[in-house]
């Protein structure tokens, strides 16, 4: 034999349905989650060449990017026309061709990447896809996951596989121990600073090393929803006690004896310590602060510690975009980042809209207020992280600080419903992408942990975290 | 979908890098059920003002563009979103060749899904097409699937790698979805046998 084998050679080799002469495959998909808004092109085209659903039993669909997050959503009146096009199409859908459904009136509804982890969708050793890049997420349970485009959910609802060719492996290790105040989306978003948006193009990301060992499932959830945002096809980590312990009793995870099998397969599913590795990225857990990003791509990331950088400093085509994200961002080169002031803050997204990142915002916010003239939401992940959060007393903390307590959805994340920036409005957020208009037409938007954008509720301006806890203690 | 054989045409000059997806149609174009119509608002945050006028030193918006068909680009063209409503958009606005010297993974598998061919070329080969980019009709480029190459006005030929497979079916217009239906044996028989080996799946 040459060589061992990375997790992911060992998921891909478990997947391939029939291999052409150049190395193109046909993959076998376990698990594929639809959601309202690039799924209705797939189902009519289906509908028009007369072809089914394959596996309606392996097929998961849920409204998320575009759902009102307001009470009073369950009546289509309370919802823009083209809100109610798409989940009317969904609904149709999703009854149509027998796919299991959570409507927005099932308590399990959320975000589809939320929503799958936590149904016990997303097993180890899977595929997973849906017509969504942050399709990413589900890597941290050791499942080969990543986004699709509308022609492909089309092909994966006809056949259950996809055609695809290998990506190269990558190493993403962070060794050591995070400091106090340092979080997963801290560690994600310095991995796309130090790699850039393009760094993992053509790669799967496999992210290693204590201080990944060290996460919650909840933060390496957080890691590997952001892969994407270095450009790698997907990301992955290793399954161990923590994932087991996590899926064990979810509703459709396995039981008895197929608990134990499952569990003797996924025991195996790790890279040979002599796997190959195209590509090796290391970061030092010790090395990462608090981080924020200053301009329009998530690689445009600083310590919190840091000024607002100068355009000249980038090189090639980076000096010109760097400029247009300052411009954009109405900052000035040199200005200490703790002095950029913000209006709004969201906590939220299929990044930071689990539990744990709630706990982690309510704990700086909890005995403050929103500063003045800020403007706050909350959107939890799922129905079920809304009324967990609303048991631990943490929903009345965010409301005691002047927060809106909203229903689930992907919200100001994408900002496609009403929940939307107002032009140059900025904005604290714990999503995923700072892209121009984002969050809404000339809106402005900093990415950080939801500890720091609690923080910088506060005070109203970015803030680092570690000096608002300091203060208390 | 449309065949890609060759074409010659205008293209537009983006020098700009990572062009993301929401650059390219932001969401509130997501709205619709269809995969037709969204030409009018590709790069629509770049092309209109607030009140919808057209902004004139767009590129797009100038004459000497507005017919591309072909677009050269910065780094890592089409980062961000799976929105297949991207290759969409400029599909519907006429563009059937994007070149750059690098492109976001699931934006360049989209691109084939759609008749659309994406070019990776080197960044002396794009400086060079660059040029012509902004000449306008006066430099117009010639892409040539078949033989893999583009070759700019004053007729230097760059050649590019494309995945043979994926080549074959934008040559001629082939839908996915048929050829991996000719192998359903092959899903069948998969199937039988992962129900063996993973039934909890
Ligand atoms: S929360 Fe944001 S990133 Fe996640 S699926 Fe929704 S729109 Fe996409």
């Amino acid at each position: 034999m040459t060589g061992g084998k990375t997790l992911y050679d060992k998921i891909w080799d478990a997947h391939v349905v029939h291999e052409a002469e150049d190395g193109t495959c046909l993959l076998y998909i376990d698990r594929h989650l639809v959601h309202e808004v690039t799924s209705p092109q797939a189902f009519e085209g289906l509908r028009m060449a007369g072809r089914t659903v394959r596996a309606p039993d392996k097929t998961i669909a849920v409204p998320d990017h575009n759902v009102p997050t307001t009470a009073g959503r369950e009546n289509p009146e309370n919802m823009t026309e083209d809100s109610r096009i798409q989940m009317a199409a969904l609904d149709t859908n999703a009854r149509d061709f027998g796919i299991h459904y959570y409507p927005v009136s099932d308590v399990r509804q959320g975000i589809v990447h939320i929503v799958g982890p936590e149904q016990g969708w997303t097993l180890p050793g899977m595929t997973v896809v849906c017509g969504d890049s942050h399709t990413a997420t589900h890597g941290a349970f050791g499942a080969l996951a990543h986004g699709i485009g509308t022609s492909e959910v089309e092909h994966v609802l006809a056949t259950q596989t996809l055609i695809q060719k290998k990506s190269k492996n990558m190493k993403v290790e962070i060794t050591g121990k995070l400091p106090p105040g340092v979080t997963a989306k801290d560690i994600t978003l310095s991995v796309i600073g130090a790699t850039g948006t393009a760094g993992g193009t053509g790669h799967v990301i496999e992210y290693c090393g204590e201080a990944i060992r060290e996460l919650s499932m909840e933060g390496r959830m957080t890691v590997c929803n952001m892969a994407i945002e270095g450009g790698a096809r997907a990301g992955l980590i290793a399954p161990d006690e923590k994932t087991f312990a996590y899926v064990k009793g979810r509703p459709h995870a396995p039981k008895g004896a197929a608990w134990e099998a499952a569990l003797a397969w996924w025991k195996t599913l790790k890279s040979d310590d002599d796997a190959h590795w195209d590509k090796v990225v290391t970061l030092k857990a010790e090395d990462i602060a608090p981080v924020v990003t200053w301009g329009t791509s998530p690689e445009d990331v600083l310590p919190i510690t840091g000024t607002v950088p100068a355009a000249e400093s980038f090189s090639g085509g980076k000096v010109g975009a760097a400029q247009r994200s300052l411009d954009y961002m109405g900052l000035t080169p040199g200005m200490k980042l703790t002095d950029i002031r913000i209006d709004a803050v969201f906590i939220g997204s299929c990044t930071n809209g689990r539990i744990e990142d709630l706990r982690a915002a309510a704990e700086v916010l909890k005995g403050r207020k929103l500063a003045p003239g800020v403007r706050g939401i909350v959107v939890p992940g799922s129905g079920l992280v809304r009324a967990q959060a609303e048991e631990e007393g943490l929903a009345q903390v965010f409301t005691d600080a002047g927060f809106e307590w909203r229903l689930a959805g992907c919200s100001m994340c994408l900002g496609m419903n009403p929940d939307q920036l107002a032009p140059e409005e900025r904005c604290a957020s714990t999503s995923n992408r700072n892209f121009e208009g984002r969050q809404g037409y000339k809106g402005r938007t900093h990415l950080m942990s939801p500890a720091m954008a609690a923080a910088a509720a506060v005070t109203g301006h970015l803030t680092d975290v570690r000096d608002l806890v300091a203060e208390t203690v | 979908m449309d065949k890609f054989t060759t074409l010659t045409g205008i293209a537009a000059p983006m020098p700009l890098v990572n062009i993301d997806t929401d650059m390219i149609i932001p969401k509130q174009f997501l709205k619709t059920i269809k995969r037709t119509g969204l030409g009018v608002n590709l790069f629509d945050e770049m092309r209109y003002d607030r009140e919808g006028n057209e902004i004139a030193d767009f590129v797009l918006n100038q004459p000497a563009w507005r017919d591309a068909e072909i677009l050269v680009a910065g780094d890592n063209f089409g980062c961000g979103s799976s929105r297949e409503h991207a290759p969409w958009a400029l599909l519907d606005f006429g563009i059937r060749c994007v070149i750059s010297t690098s492109f976001a993974d699931i934006f360049y598998n989209n691109c084939f899904k759609n008749g659309i061919l994406p070019v990776v070329l080197p960044q002396d080969a794009i400086d060079h097409l660059m040029d012509d980019a902004r000449k306008g009709a006066n430099a117009r480029i010639t892409v040539d699937l078949d033989a893999q190459t583009v070759t700019a006005a004053d007729g230097t030929a760059f050649s590019f790698d494309v995945d043979p497979f994926k080549k074959h079916c934008l040559l001629n217009g082939l839908d996915d979805i048929g050829l991996t239906l000719e192998k359903a044996a092959a899903i069948d028989s998969y199937e039988a046998t992962a129900a063996q080996a993973r039934p909890w799946v």
